[in-house]
């Protein structure tokens, strides 16, 4: 009976270990927070790019108007990708961009906007990355779309042509 | 006199060390306690990704305002989801988590109770 017993819970272990480890492969394990839309927009306050003045959230967005706020950095090379769309996309007087510099030299922050033009209205100086924590960020470069203080989208990632698109279609 | 003024000084210092510390010991606690992002398997007080760096920042300025531990982790919570606590909370999700090393205890409990009885027969 004993005998019996033992070899057969030890193969039961090992099938289940088997499952386990077997479905285990298929998912990854890399967790992305779920995107949290309609929400307000978080309450702050942060130093500004060119003035050195410290704003509140309530003044930089105003309601009844459309704002793109845009995380980037001089040393992130996917902001240098969609960096043209922002141009492009701050042309239209329907949107405000508004800027985070993400743990940036003013210096090379200045060198970039030279080089590649200021789709900013304003931007805020964020050096030790908080600013950026405060919008649920955890990388750059992430967008959000905010009407009314209420975030509709959030994009993480470079945006894309698509993306462009889509913000159009939602600020017409 | 002089050793008594000698140890009064050194009383002193280890006495400032130990203020200095438990501001420390907090901050770490925490950071130990909040998962990274971008360097998953990792905690924030083990990172030294730039993430990381900007959450040991804000969890020092949330302790200087005066937030209280559970209110930091709430804080974190709020902005990125439960799952960068470390520490999980019980609900639908987690508890077989919570459940099941007090379910293996009771059995293990019960086996090692049934062969008592057995021997003393």
């Amino acid at each position: 009976m004993k005998n019996k017993f033992l070899p057969l819970s030890i193969i039961f272990i090992f099938v289940i270990f088997f499952i386990i480890f077997y479905k285990g492969l298929q998912y990854t394990n890399i967790y992305t927070p779920e995107i949290k839309t309609n929400n307000k927009i978080p309450l702050f306050s942060a130093d500004l790019f060119y003035s050195n003045k410290v704003v509140n959230s309530s003044e930089l967005f105003k309601l009844d108007k459309f704002y793109l706020l845009n995380i980037w950095s001089s040393w992130c090379v996917p902001c240098r990708k969609e960096h043209s769309l922002l141009m492009h996309l701050g042309k239209s007087n329907k949107i405000d961009i508004i800027g985070i510099n993400y743990k940036d030299t003013k210096v090379n922050a200045e060198i970039f906007l030279d080089e590649l033009g200021n789709p900013y209205k304003k931007i805020i100086f964020d050096q030790e990355g908080i600013n950026a924590i405060e919008w649920g960020a955890y990388g750059v470069p992430e967008s959000y779309l905010i009407h009314n203080g209420i975030i509709i989208r959030k994009y993480t990632g470079p945006l894309n042509k698509k993306l462009i698109n889509e913000i159009k279609l939602l600020i017409k | 006199m002089k050793v008594l003024k000698l140890f009064f000084i050194i009383f002193f210092i280890f006495s400032f060390n130990q203020l200095r510390a438990n501001n420390d010991d907090m901050k770490s606690k925490i950071t130990k306690n909040l998962r990274c992002l971008v360097c998953q398997g990792q905690s924030i007080n083990d990172s030294d990704s730039e993430f990381a760096n900007s959450i040991k920042v804000l969890v020092e300025k949330k302790l200087n305002e005066g937030f209280s531990e559970k209110q930091i982790y709430e804080y974190f919570k709020d902005k990125y989801g439960e799952w960068i606590l470390y520490d999980p909370e019980l609900n639908k999700n987690t508890y077989i988590l919570w459940l099941l090393p007090i379910l293996i205890f009771l059995i293990g409990g019960a086996i090692i109770f049934k062969s008592f009885i057995i021997m003393k027969k």
